[in-house]
């Protein structure tokens, strides 16, 4: 196989069967889980579950209070980094916007490539920060799993193999473009069944554990 | 059988002066990468070497790339090297006809036997040789029997190099490049649809020269000519960079020349030389006129997706994987999910109440 | 006879599983903050107290009875089923290092609520048999004697005759038709007598009609912090029925913090259903009061400086936050704030029953050098709180660290800033 069938191999029959597996993954593991119904609350509230619920979702985005932050800060700052970086790599870079539309059928601008690379490399950092710190932060070590490295791997090769194919180092372009595309789709594959689903199922933890606070009058 | 006149004696019998040979020579050096300080030592090889014998051999083609070579301004490098050459078989160039032509193939097979360069341009149809026939002869078989007495062989053209548009998908002719076939010779590969002319003129020029084939890529590809990347050299990166797109053909985009990649633009999985050399003379060069690379001289180039759609773009079929994904997901998460609500009403019916004497182990 | 078992255990926590536990456990990256917000690991370092790390034997019954790749991977071997040996093993996690006070709750950047899931997890556990003495002893003496401390009606009636006598107001006895229903918690029966005198006090300032349980006047609910619902509910549903005897608009909880969880939060979900009454704190019926301006202050302010130390189960988890700093900012003048107070406070150490559990007493000591160093940093003169519980956490952990500083209950100061009529 040479790097062109390789390639279209990535972009075609790899990419359609990840989507699938991401797809099918998602599904099942949702599904799984709603099955499992939620207890009744009889309680008189105070204020309503769902809207308390919502904005925990998004207030959860916001750094946490002064005294959280002191306490968890590198975790906070690092994990800041890494996420943002992701993500804006992720959703504003222009081939992903044309990749995104042709999925989603939606566009947006996207930022200058030099910015995403900077962006990239401080995410890049960012990662091996966390990755150190999982290794002598006592209890980061204690808790951590074949799991956590595991998805640190997935998350950390589609912006390795994106800044290397960016910058034609290493491998041929194509090459590197194909081995950058084979890693989002190993992350999609493996996605849905390892704790890579908190990219979903946070909503439904931030969701209920804000209903629940909300209905006691505690914004969480 | 006469002596063969050296290519010296025979330029300077078509009235091509010394000056315009050492230019040549210069353009050919530079050409394929050779260090300047061995410009003599080309020019002196060219002078003095016999004129190369030449079998061209057209299988499932367009002709494209002959027109590529000889369609140039003349007087140009690739009228020169034509002339440094002595084509001996070229269905399209040469003035035999049947017989005869066939006849001057097998002379010259015989009279240069393991010194004669083989080009092959085209494609050869292995699910029926009834596709493309010479003379009664299957393409393969043709290709086989010259090849055997070849020194090299250089498959000019995508559809030589890689198959080209007759293999392109479904491939009805059971369509395979010349490599497929061939493996006990030296190759090189020129493709593109067509290729630039320059390339292969200085790739005989370069054998001529040194005796050896050029440094070739994992392709076979000369590495002087298809070692850069379109995208790499391209004079719109600028705005690829910026993030400036065009998003038609006629909107202001394509009209300032912003990048073309969202129209489908193959400029950065593309290695070829268009971007340096430009086409016709120099004058342009397809993403300079305005559409992007197709990506003509990477293998299986007609089925990278469809040409106007971006790179980034996956290849068409997601939307059917995705609703099968779905379909399934939803039938197996149903499966699962009933199976888990059932497991926990189990678990829930079977609860035995827990009173203060149960919170002990007897 | 029947008794615990390791499959009731397991049968149990198969039952509470639910899709926020699903989802929690889903999302846990291993970022490792809910350490940093528990006070049983801040003030030991020990990475074993991490709250996500107290919950491993739920999460090994969700991800093998209810995911299709833990099946997977039971079924190939590739992952233990729960052992009865892990549960025993984590009941030093599951009950004494943790006082369900929620603060890992607020912090877990993808959402998860443990202590929620704690809650649920010592359900099993206590079906199991792994529940800690201490807790069984109380639940015991709370479903037979009807107080986990083993006090009668007799013993609360002796202290309603003391403070009838200090006070010279009659505190109402089974009084059908009263607006509120007053509970207690055990602690202040035994304790803090003082409780009962101030809302005598209060409600004759505010002219409510009020009344007191013979049936029903323990508001604690050791089921609750064992983790036994079945136990839970009938606790609460003797309170219910008085309340519904006694027809009453509303059950005051006291200021105990569990207490109010058991009553106001948990209660209708125990009995699976609406409360025909309502329930409310104490403090939240002060400020009531307040706002209504039925609160005459003598116009004596408490001048000391003094902070207030929010009782988890009333603030953070119950939501009860405001009221007592409005309450405080009618009697108090220098009221100062702990840096992390509130929805954010530190818990005393003591709750969620780890006071009851006595192997847990060194390391809930331990852990109430989080409490002392805030109160320190602050340099108070007084402290004020609401929950007799931690009350008296405080108090012993004062006299371990030797740290003095006197302590009151909020309800008590402001009965005592009241105009007398
Ligand atoms: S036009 Fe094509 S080759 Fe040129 S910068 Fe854009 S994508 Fe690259
Ligand atoms: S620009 Fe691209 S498609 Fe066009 S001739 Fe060159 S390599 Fe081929
Ligand atoms: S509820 Fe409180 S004590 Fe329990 S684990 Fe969470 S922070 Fe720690
Ligand atoms: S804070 Fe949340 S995500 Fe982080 S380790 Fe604890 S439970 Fe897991």
């Amino acid at each position: 196989m040479n790097y062109t069938e390789f390639l279209l191999w990535v972009r075609g029959p790899a990419f359609h069967f990840a989507t699938a597996i991401l797809v099918l993954g998602l599904t099942l593991r949702f599904l799984e889980m709603l099955f499992l119904g939620s207890p009744r609350q009889y309680a008189a509230v105070r204020s309503n579950g769902i809207a308390g619920g919502i904005r925990t979702v998004i207030s959860r985005f916001a750094p946490p209070e002064p005294g959280v932050f002191q306490r968890s800060w590198f975790i906070i700052v690092a994990g800041y980094l890494f996420h943002l970086g992701f993500f804006i790599s992720f959703f504003l870079f222009a081939p992903h916007i044309i990749l995104l539309k042709s999925l989603l059928g939606v566009s947006w601008p996207g930022l200058p490539a030099p910015v995403i690379n900077i962006i990239t490399i401080i995410s890049l950092f960012a990662m091996i920060t966390l990755l150190i710190n999982r290794w002598y932060y006592p209890v980061l070590r204690f808790l951590s799993d074949f799991e956590d490295y595991l998805s640190w791997t997935l998350a950390f090769l589609p912006l390795f193999t994106g800044y290397l194919a960016f910058h034609h180092i290493w491998l041929p372009y194509p090459l590197m473009l194909a081995l950058h595309i084979l890693s989002v789709e190993i992350l999609m594959i493996v996605l849905p069944f390892t704790k890579l689903i908190h990219t979903f199922t946070f909503i439904i933890a931030r969701w209920t554990n804000g209903a629940r606070a909300a209905q006691k009058g505690v914004q969480v | 059988m006469t002596k063969q006149p050296t290519i010296g004696e025979s330029l300077r019998s078509q009235g091509i002066s010394r000056r315009e040979f050492m230019k040549f020579c210069t353009t050919a050096a530079s050409l394929m990468a050779i260090s300047p300080a061995l410009i003599p030592q080309l020019a002196k090889a060219l002078e003095n070497t016999p004129r190369q014998s030449v079998i061209w051999l057209s299988f499932q083609e367009c002709t494209g790339c002959t027109e590529s070579l000889t369609r140039s301004h003349a007087p140009n490098l690739e009228s020169l090297i034509f002339n440094t050459i002595s084509l001996d078989y070229h269905h399209t160039l040469q003035a035999a006809s049947g017989e005869a032509a066939e006849l001057a193939r097998a002379e010259a097979m015989k009279a240069n036997n393991g010194k004669y360069l083989l080009v092959v341009d085209g494609s050869i149809p292995l699910a029926n040789p009834g596709y493309s026939t010479i003379a009664g002869m299957s393409n393969k078989d043709i290709l086989l029997e010259v090849a055997q007495g070849a020194k090299a062989v250089i498959a000019v053209g995508t559809c030589a190099a890689f198959g080209g548009l007759p293999k392109a998908a479904p491939n009805p002719t059971g369509a395979v490049a010349v490599q497929d076939l061939i493996t006990d010779k030296p190759i090189v590969n020129v493709p593109g649809c067509p290729p630039i002319p320059i390339v292969i003129s200085s790739v005989i020029a370069h054998y001529v020269t040194f005796g050896v084939l050029p440094q070739l890529d994992g392709l076979k590809r000369p590495l002087s000519f298809f070692g850069q990347n379109i995208h790499d050299r391209c004079y719109r990166r600028p705005f690829y960079e910026r993030g400036w797109f065009a998003e038609s053909f006629d909107d202001e985009g394509a009209k300032q020349g912003w990048c073309l990649y969202k129209l489908g633009c193959k400029g950065p999985v593309t290695y070829n030389a268009c971007a340096i050399f430009k086409w016709n003379d120099a004058v342009s060069f397809p993403i300079e006129a305005g559409h992007g690379c197709l990506g003509c001289s990477e293998p299986d180039f007609w089925d990278a997706g469809g040409f106007y759609q971006a790179l980034s773009v996956p290849l068409t079929g997601t939307a059917t994987a995705v609703s099968y994904a779905m379909v399934g997901g939803a039938a197996l998460g149903v499966v699962g999910g009933l199976l888990n609500r059932q497991k926990k009403s189990e678990a829930k019916q079977h609860h035995e109440v827990v009173s203060i004497a149960d919170l002990k182990r007897t | 006879m029947s008794a615990a078992t390791f499959a009731r255990g397991y049968q149990a926590l198969k039952e509470n599983i639910d899709i926020s536990i699903a989802a929690y456990f889903q999302s846990c990256v291993h970022c490792g903050m809910c350490a940093d917000a528990c006070l049983f690991y801040t003030e030991t370092n020990d990475p074993k107290y991490t709250p996500i790390h107290k919950l491993a034997p739920l999460r090994k019954v969700w991800e093998q009875e209810y995911t299709l790749l833990g099946r997977l991977k039971v079924w190939l071997g590739l992952a233990q089923p729960l052992k009865d040996e892990e549960l025993a093993e984590w009941k030093e996690y599951i009950y004494d290092s943790c006082t369900l006070c929620g603060r890992c709750s607020m912090v877990c950047p993808v959402g998860n609520d443990l202590v929620y899931m704690i809650r649920k997890a010592r359900e099993g556990m206590a079906a199991a048999g792994h529940a800690p003495a201490g807790l069984i002893g109380a639940t015991t003496r709370a479903i037979q004697i009807g107080s986990p401390m083993g006090l009668k009606w007799l013993a609360l009636q002796t202290q309603i005759k003391h403070v009838e006598n200090d006070t010279g107001l009659t505190i109402p006895i089974d009084q059908v038709g009263a607006e509120f229903l007053v509970l207690m918690s055990a602690m202040e029966i035994i304790n803090f007598p003082e409780y009962l005198a101030a809302v005598a006090k209060i409600m004759k300032h505010v002219g409510k009609t009020w009344t007191i349980s013979t049936e029903a006047f323990e508001a604690t609910n050791s089921g609750i912090q064992i983790g036994a619902s079945d136990i839970a509910k009938e606790l609460v549903s003797r309170i219910v029925k008085a309340a519904e005897k006694l027809q009453v608009k509303t059950v005051i909880s006291p200021e105990c913090g569990h207490a109010y969880m058991a009553i106001r939060w948990e209660g209708p979900n125990l009995m699976g259903r609406y409360f025909k009454f309502q329930v409310k704190h104490i403090l939240e019926v002060l400020d009531e009061f307040r706002d209504q301006g039925k609160l005459k202050t003598d116009g004596i302010f408490e001048t000391a400086r003094l902070t207030y130390h929010d009782p988890c189960q009333i603030a953070r988890r119950g939501g009860v936050i405001e009221q007592p700093r409005n309450l405080l900012k009618l009697i108090a003048r220098n009221f100062v704030e702990m840096a992390d107070h509130g929805k954010m406070n530190w818990c005393c150490g003591g709750g969620g029953g780890v006071s009851a559990i006595d192997e847990a007493h060194e390391l809930r000591t331990k852990v109430f050098n989080r409490k002392k160093n805030q109160l320190q940093e602050l340099k108070v003169e007084k402290l004020v709180t609401a929950c007799a519980n931690c009350r008296i956490i405080i108090e012993e952990g004062f006299e371990a660290y030797q740290m003095e500083l006197p302590i009151i209950g909020l309800t008590e100061m402001v009965a005592e800033h009241l105009v007398e009529k």
